[in-house]
């Protein structure tokens, strides 16, 4: 049924400027600070894989809308594909071979989106999807974290080692290698030295200044944060979902820590590693996989934010946010069943309000 | 709150202070969330002098301006009336009567088209004015406080006022039904929280006395203890102008509310103002409130202390294709096409709609005449009614968050797209207001209201036929069971014929015998 060429025109007759295009390139806006801080962290080889990432993703789309025989201009330039690709690629280690960019933004629009009928109609977040698949696919190369280096530096790679580097022509020099925060504190204790020796005069307690092996998503936490707080001011995303996650690595995280802080890593550690920033701002919040009330989406944000925390301290990964969001995305349709929005004039559970009581009241 | 005397002590002070804070915040946890905050485009309209639209040659008088049952012509043709003569009668329990705008000549009584999108055409009166505006003779009550208040409502309904906010409600039937349900609390709406329209503002402005006045008699009318008047806070001259006028009557207090697209529709208002939520199957009146316009107001007051019926009104002529918009009195009847001759076409409006752009209906043409209900004519040009084409719905809850009453628009739409109208019902769309406000939200650009009347006009249809079914099939059953009753007769009767003939047999053969063997005996 297509009521568009109903005529004549009903009311609403004026309509809000807001379009999707719009909210896709506010929420771009919002993540360029952090993404180009990444790429003076992490140099050529950052900047090159996130160029792939992203044209990947939108290949994918148009790809699979012309298979469909449709005009693709029109859905590409909703700017969806953009910011799936986009936090795909702040999602994995800055110096991937260009192959894992190429096929995780690939994958992150055509099986993760397009298969399911396109924007609105996904049930899990793609970019999410595709790190998943990444993960388990290549676990060797989608775990290669490098210790941040300012493009400035004397041991960064220029552009033509940078090129190699992406085109995974040369090993990285080992000296380099390092591992994430999660990482480290989870091998470090099935190693059985505890957290209190272990991260004693490493590096990583210089986690906000962004001088921490991780993606560029990870490193950048905080201006990640303030991009999501742009968009919170904005309301293009409302504060529901970051708060509830936030709340669900933080407050297992407290208790956690206050019981046995060498076996627990402390609230600011998870709070500024790995996804969570990242998650709690621009992923769980996706508007397409996330419960539509409020009442849900609280639910959905603690879930996301507790299960991130279980995956990352008793899980086989040290990270957890994609497979907690995933999993959250799954029991959105049953959230959105059971946690509507309360229907003026009537209670919670549909009935007609009392009117004696309510004439009771002034 | 606190006595004074306590306030003065120390510890009070502070658990006064907490307390204040903690109201606060309760009144912004509680402040609307609902609705959306559109360009109210209201200015320079409202704030430009009220204009008197210079006597059309003719006025098309509608016999249906009201909710209910269309009034009856009294006058024929060719008959001259006078301004302010009842010209149709109100027919059945709910009507309104319907009288001449000016002095003229019945010219036809007939059908013209009906302001509202079908176009369809409807009866109306059409009367020749003679540009003498010569008025019947009335009398008014020396003082309508000193009447019953029956009287006064009788006095209103005699002079055809209606609602003017839109839902053109008969005024006297409510007014009555508020006395039956024990009012409590008058609300006056002036919260015209639609864009561009600016009539009710101008009222109030204009015509703050006689507002109150018109307040001050529905008082009476319902026996309401109080009348709470809520003005949208983006008319500052109109709470001015009220809040002087009130001054007199502590009675009638003035609220300015937040300025929030639907603050002007009742169950919005009342939650505001009283807090008190009207149950989803109830009417206002249910909890102690009734909710009448600001212009209605002023018609009631005119009715009662002047005598004249509602045969005006302040019309808004706004939009982008409008040369010099503004606020025009005009006699019931005039075209739209008049009024905005008057006003002034910058351009060849790319659409014409009566009423508010959030929920208005298009107009045909602009040969439609306005009514009683009709706040504004828009004539919007292209750049304002460039609809873009719609894309798919993104769930970004945009129109969860803006639905007055909660509902989830969304998925309602999605219901109804996939053809599964009774989901859609069981989701609430039985409370949607049609608002609008989720459509024009929508990032999408989905006409999510056009779903939701087509839906509603679908079950209404479904409805209508279960019970036309049900109501056949009982006539089937019934018939059934009078063929099966005047069968089992029929055979009981023609067993009976049958007992009774083989009866008479019976008895005919005994007879028989019975003569035989005394012819036999006798014989022996
Ligand atoms: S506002 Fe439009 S796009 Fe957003 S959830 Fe509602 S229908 Fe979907
Ligand atoms: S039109 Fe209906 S569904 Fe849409 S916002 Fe208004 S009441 Fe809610």
């Amino acid at each position: 049924m297509n009521l568009n060429q109903l005529q004549p025109p009903t009311a609403p007759h004026s309509l809000s400027a807001n379009s999707v295009s719009r909210i896709m390139l506010t929420v771009l806006a919002t993540l360029v600070p952090a993404t180009t801080f990444g790429f003076w962290l992490y140099g050529w080889p950052a900047l090159f894989l996130w160029i792939i990432t992203v044209l990947a993703a939108l290949l994918g789309e148009a790809a699979c809308l012309k298979l469909a025989g449709n005009n693709a201009l029109p859905t590409l330039s909703d700017g969806s594909a953009l910011v799936t690709g986009w936090l795909l690629a702040l999602s994995l280690p800055p110096w991937a071979p260009w192959w894992i960019g190429a096929v995780g933004g690939l994958f992150a629009t055509m099986l993760a989106k397009q298969v399911f009928g396109g924007l609105g109609y996904n049930l899990f977040n793609p970019a999410m999807v595709a790190r998943v698949f990444l993960l388990i696919s290549f676990p060797v190369q989608m775990t290669v974290w490098i210790a941040p280096m300012p493009i400035t530096s004397a041991a960064a790679p220029g552009f033509h080692d940078g090129l190699l580097i992406f085109l995974g022509n040369i090993p990285k020099p080992d000296a380099i290698a390092s591992a994430s925060l999660l990482g480290f504190a989870k091998t470090e204790l099935s190693r059985g030295t505890d957290l209190l020796h272990s991260l004693v005069g490493s590096a990583y307690g210089i986690s906000l200044a962004g001088a921490r092996a991780g993606s560029l998503g990870e490193t950048a936490s905080l201006l990640i944060a303030a991009g999501g707080l742009v968009l919170l001011t904005l309301r293009i995303i409302a504060w529901h979902i970051p708060v509830s996650m936030i709340a669900g690595i933080a407050i297992p995280a407290l208790v956690a820590n206050a019981i046995d802080p060498a076996r627990y890593l402390d609230v600011t550690s998870h709070l500024l590693s790995g996804g969570a920033m990242l998650g709690a701002f621009y992923i769980a919040t996706d508007y397409v996989t996330s419960p539509n009330s409020k009442a849900g989406q609280l639910v959905f944000g603690f879930g996301c934010g507790f299960l991130t925390y279980v995956i990352r301290t008793w899980g086989g990964y040290p990270e957890g946010v994609a497979f907690a969001v995933l999993v959250l995305n799954a029991c959105t349709p049953v959230i959105d069943r059971y946690l509507k929005p309360r229907i003026l004039g009537r209670n919670w559970r549909g009935a007609p309000l009392d009117p004696a009581v309510e004439r009771a009241k002034s | 709150m606190a006595q004074t005397g306590e306030r003065d002590q120390p510890g009070f002070r502070l658990k006064d202070n907490a307390m204040g804070l903690i109201e606060k915040l309760l009144h912004n946890l509680k402040a609307p969330r609902w609705g959306v905050h559109p360009d109210d485009h209201k200015r320079p309209a409202a704030d430009a002098p009220l204009r008197t639209l210079p006597l059309p040659s003719r006025l098309y008088v509608p016999l249906l301006q009201h909710v209910g049952q269309p009034a009856r012509p009294v006058v024929l043709v060719g008959q001259e009336v006078r301004k302010g003569q009842l010209i149709a009668e109100p027919q059945g329990r709910i009507s309104a009567p319907v009288h001449a705008p000016t002095s003229g000549r019945i010219a036809a009584i007939g059908e013209i088209t009906a302001p509202h999108p079908s176009g369809l055409p409807f009866e109306a009166i059409t009367i020749e004015t003679d540009g003498h505006d010569r008025a019947v003779e009335v009398d008014v009550p020396a003082d309508p406080f000193t009447l019953a208040p029956a009287e006064v409502t009788a006095l209103i309904s005699a002079a055809g006022v209606v609602g003017l906010g839109g839902a053109t409600f008969p005024s006297s039937v409510k007014l009555a039904l508020g006395k039956r349900s024990e009012i409590t609390t008058l609300i006056v709406n002036g919260g015209e929280c639609e864009p561009y329209l600016s009539c009710d503002d101008r009222v109030m402005r204009d015509r703050a006395a006689d507002v109150i006045d018109g307040v001050r008699l529905m008082l009476h009318c319902t026996g309401a203890r109080e009348a709470l008047v809520g003005i949208e806070d983006n008319k500052p001259e109109a709470i001015a102008a009220m809040r002087r006028a009130a001054a007199r009557f502590p009675e009638i207090k003035v609220r300015p509310v937040p300025a929030r697209y639907p603050m002007g529709s009742d169950r919005q208002l009342i939650e505001t103002l009283t807090g008190k939520e009207v149950p989803s199957d109830c009417r206002a009146a249910d909890v102690g409130v009734i909710v009448n316009n600001v212009s209605t107001a002023n018609a009631v007051h005119r009715a009662v202390r002047r005598g004249e019926p509602l045969i005006e009104r302040i019309v808004t002529i706004n939009g982008g294709a409008v040369w010099q918009p503004g606020n025009i009195l005009a006699p019931i009847g005039t075209l739209a096409a008049d009024l905005l001759a008057f006003a002034g076409l910058k351009s060849e409006p790319a659409r014409l709609v009566m009423g508010g752009p959030m929920m208005g209906a298009v107009l045909p043409h602009a040969r439609v005449p306005i009514v009683k209900g009709s706040a504004g004519i828009l004539a919007f040009n292209e750049d304002e009614v460039a609809i873009p084409e719609a894309g798919p719905c993104i769930r970004c809850g945009n129109c969860v968050q803006a639905c007055p009453i909660g509902l989830l628009p969304l998925e309602m739409a999605a219901n109804v797209r996939a053809g599964d109208l009774q989901a859609a019902a069981s989701l609430g769309l039985s409370d949607c207001i049609s608002c609008g406000c989720c459509a024009y939200i929508c990032p999408s650009h989905i006409p999510l209201v056009q779903y939701f009347s087509h839906a509603k006009g679908e079950l209404w249809a479904q409805e209508r036929d279960k019970l036309r079914m049900e109501a056949t099939r009982k006539l089937a059953a019934e018939r059934a069971v009078r063929l099966e009753r005047e069968a089992a007769e029929k055979s009981e009767a023609a067993a009976r014929r049958k007992a009774e003939r083989d009866a008479a047999k019976r008895a005919e053969a005994a007879a028989m015998a019975a003569a035989e063997n005394a012819v036999t005996e006798a014989a022996e």
